[in-house]
């Protein structure tokens, strides 16, 4: 690629920018003035400015929490620049530059190609390939009235519908990681299916990987109308290069009545290395609102990565009959930590929900499972059913479950299974014994382990995840 | 069956092994050739189970010293996945359980892998599934465990099963029985018997672990041996088996004794 070439690309956000910074970064630090930049830079309307003011408020009034069960040195958030941080990916002029450790990853994931050489950041045309594809998607969803584009895009595209449902799911003062994000946030994906559509594909962030730079801060939000379904991967499977970054973002997902919303994320940042240093704090509010009679929410997420996992992909069940799905693998090795499960809140009648929660704990790391169960009185004939496995992996690794069940209605039923299991030498020589290597022997327990969440997976993303896994705790047994 | 010219499979010299620090075996020697069936017998703690599971690989045991080679081979070399490639099979005193990964899948794995190693086309898993049908026939179990998870929740005697089903698909030179008879109701063990003797020929070995004589009313053994303290100090016929069977061991242990004695 030419020099030019790559100082356009390397230049972001040409439009619209009219400040006195002469830069792209902004200085360190937060305040209304952090806030008005951003808002500025990315020309927003004035209600999207009060709503990021707004919640820098109440931010300002909340304390981080500290019930969950991680431990990490204290974040200076006056030391984190909260603007372009993320856009300075450096590009690479081809695959030799990619640190080695890094191709290594991708070949055992058996990611492609053309799809590592993206992940990695190398400029070449097939960036400029995938912008056709991602067109080629956009024109084919347009035609069924889906909208699927970044978050920037769809503030000044469609201004009335992130408007009418933004905050409405996870408001500006739900939690000090979500205030932070609304005040802040820089991009993500927006997605608008209209009334009746059934999304024709899995919609998937890949596709606009060259237009969406999702930072630190993304906010993303869904929307299905009434009788509209949709199922959407997010994949963070590359590992990132950076150290200690803190990552916050945002997910709504709104279903109206008898809509469906399938969000599945693989993600593997980058978790530190064997000796715990370095790594992203993923500290994520993922929530749906089942609002219509019907309707359905399911999340399906594999977490791999991350030095530290908060995150807690929650269902409110308004509508009657409204349903909620949680299904988990959380895996953690060497010195990660990962406290992450679901919230079920059941307000309408007849509303259900399934929690399945498997957790892996290998090397020195720490695993917890914290989920709560809420029935409200409205909420009769209301129906949890919730299965929380650990496997421990060696002998310093921590496995904990944290249950919570709070039921207001007394036609309700709620059911809890736990169990904790082991990856014991013995298995290993069992396999070993019949020809088997550990790496393959690790490979197969793990995936007979997961299997009730891998197979709510779409097909290529269960193949990705369970070589993700294999990768993973590769040499963390024996 | 006995041809002194058949070909040596397993020459074990002065193996000496550790486990914790404690030495289990004191300078054993065993050899075994193709065709023949050998019945290692002792009392508990004699070091038998240890044997079995250093022929294995078992981490847990350390070889201080001595040799074992393996059609020519030195088998201490090899990692336990590369023993079970080559031909040494363990049938396990307690076959461990393995939740989660269902039978099959973990039959038909093991199955390619050995395969694979011998040069042969891995079998998908329709066609396995006739293979491995047509074996489970040998046992007399039913399809069901197919299904099942490895070993999870099965009664003493469906494990038992479940290893001599692996040893009939993966078809060893050598197989080490140990203590293969625990745990078996006289239904089961004449089954599991059964399915033994039809998989032994001129070409592999069996080598059984065992306490007790009863097995060796359905296994007819070629030699039976007598292990004590980490040594064997006997060797004789399958007669020996029953002589045992009314006198206990400890009069071996007595006339060895005298015989050391004796050469000293």
């Amino acid at each position: 690629m030419s020099a030019t070439l790559q100082t356009l690309v390397n230049q972001p956000y040409k439009h619209g920018f009219v400040t006195s910074i002469e830069s792209d970064v902004a200085p360190k630090g937060l305040n209304t003035d952090t806030i008005r930049m951003i808002s500025t830079k990315k020309n927003e309307p004035e209600w999207l400015l009060e709503f990021r003011l707004k919640s820098y408020e109440a931010w300002l009034k909340m304390e981080v929490p500290a019930w969950s069960n991680v431990h990490y040195p204290e974040i200076d958030f006056q030391a984190i620049s909260y603007y372009a941080a993320p856009k300075q990916k450096p590009k690479l002029k081809s695959m030799d530059e990619v640190d080695p450790e890094l191709l290594r990853t991708f070949e055992k994931l058996g990611v492609p190609l053309h799809e590592r050489m993206a992940l990695a950041g190398v400029a070449v045309d097939v960036i400029f390939d995938s912008v056709s594809v991602a067109t080629t998607y956009k024109d084919k969803l347009a035609e069924v009235g889906i909208i699927f584009c970044s978050m920037s895009e769809a503030v000044l595209e469609h201004p009335e519908l992130v408007k009418q449902y933004l905050g409405t799911v996870v408001s500006t003062s739900d939690n000090f990681y979500a205030a932070l994000n609304s005040a802040v946030f820089t991009d993500g994906s927006f997605c608008y299916i209209p009334k009746g559509v059934k999304c024709p594909m899995d919609l998937s962030t890949y596709f606009r990987i060259n237009t969406e730079e999702s930072g630190q801060f993304e906010r993303t939000l869904i929307i299905a109308e009434e009788g509209a379904s949709v199922s959407y991967l997010e994949g963070c499977t590359a590992p990132a290069f950076s150290s200690n970054q803190l990552h916050a973002a945002v997910v709504e997902l709104v279903a109206l009545d008898n809509a469906d919303i399938k969000y599945s994320t693989v993600q593997n940042w980058y978790s530190g290395d064997e000796n715990g240093i370095g790594g992203i704090y993923n500290f994520v509010t993922k929530r749906g609102l089942a609002k219509g009679v019907n309707s359905r929410i399911s999340w399906t997420q594999v977490e791999t990565g991350s030095a530290v996992t908060w995150k807690y992909p929650s269902c409110v069940l308004l509508g009657d009959n409204s349903v909620g799905e949680f299904y988990s693998v959380a895996v953690t090795n060497h010195y990660q930590q990962a406290d992450t499960g679901t919230k079920m809140i059941h307000i309408g009648k007849n509303t259900r929900s399934t929690i399945v929660s498997k957790g892996i704990s290998a090397g020195h790391s720490n695993n917890s499972y914290r989920g709560l169960v809420k029935v409200a009185p409205s909420a009769a004939g209301a129906r949890n059913y919730s299965q929380c496995d650990s496997m421990l992996v060696g002998h310093q690794s921590g496995a904990h479950t944290f249950p919570y069940i709070q039921v207001a209605n007394n036609s309700s039923q709620v059911e809890h299974e736990a169990s904790t299991s082991k990856i014991g030498e013995d298995q290993l020589f069992y396999f070993a014994q019949r020809g088997i290597d550990a790496e393959a022997a690790v490979s197969m327990i793990i995936n007979g382990f997961c299997k009730d969440v891998f197979q709510q997976l779409p097909m290529e993303f269960a193949v990705e995840a369970t070589a993700l896994l294999s990768f993973k705790l590769e040499g963390s047994v024996g | 069956m006995i041809h002194q010219d058949s070909k040596v499979l397993l020459e074990v010299s002065g193996l000496c092994a550790n486990v914790n620090g404690t030495e289990i075996l004191k300078g054993l020697n065993l050899t075994v050739r193709s065709g023949e069936i050998h019945a290692i017998m002792g009392p508990n703690g004699s070091g038998k189970s240890t044997f079995s599971k250093i022929l294995a690989g078992h981490s847990a045991y350390e070889v201080t010293g001595g040799t074992v080679m393996f059609e020519g081979q030195d088998l201490l070399e090899l990692a336990p996945e590369e023993r079970a490639r080559a031909g040494v099979f363990l049938a396990f005193q307690y076959p461990i359980e393995i939740p989660g990964v269902g039978n099959s899948q973990f039959l038909r794995l093991t199955y390619n892998t050995v395969q694979t190693h011998r040069g042969k086309e891995e079998l998908d898993p329709l066609e396995f599934d006739d293979f491995v049908r047509e074996k489970m026939k040998l046992l007399e179990m039913s399809p069901d465990f197919l299904e099942r998870s490895v070993n999870e929740g099965f009664s003493g005697g469906e494990k038992k099963r479940n290893e001599i089903l692996q040893m009939a698909m993966l078809d060893p030179r050598l197989a080490i029985l140990d203590e293969t008879d625990s745990g078996l109701d006289i239904d089961a063990l004449r089954v599991v018997a059964g399915g033994v003797n039809q998989l032994a020929n001129k070409d592999n070995a069996i080598v059984l672990v065992t306490h007790y004589q009863r097995l060796l009313n359905y296994i007819v053994p070629d030699y039976v041996h007598v292990m004590e303290a980490g040594r064997i100090i006997k060797t004789g016929g399958k007669e020996l088996a029953l002589e045992l069977e009314s006198r206990g061991y400890d009069w071996v242990g007595v006339e060895h004794k005298a015989a050391m004695g004796a050469q000293a």
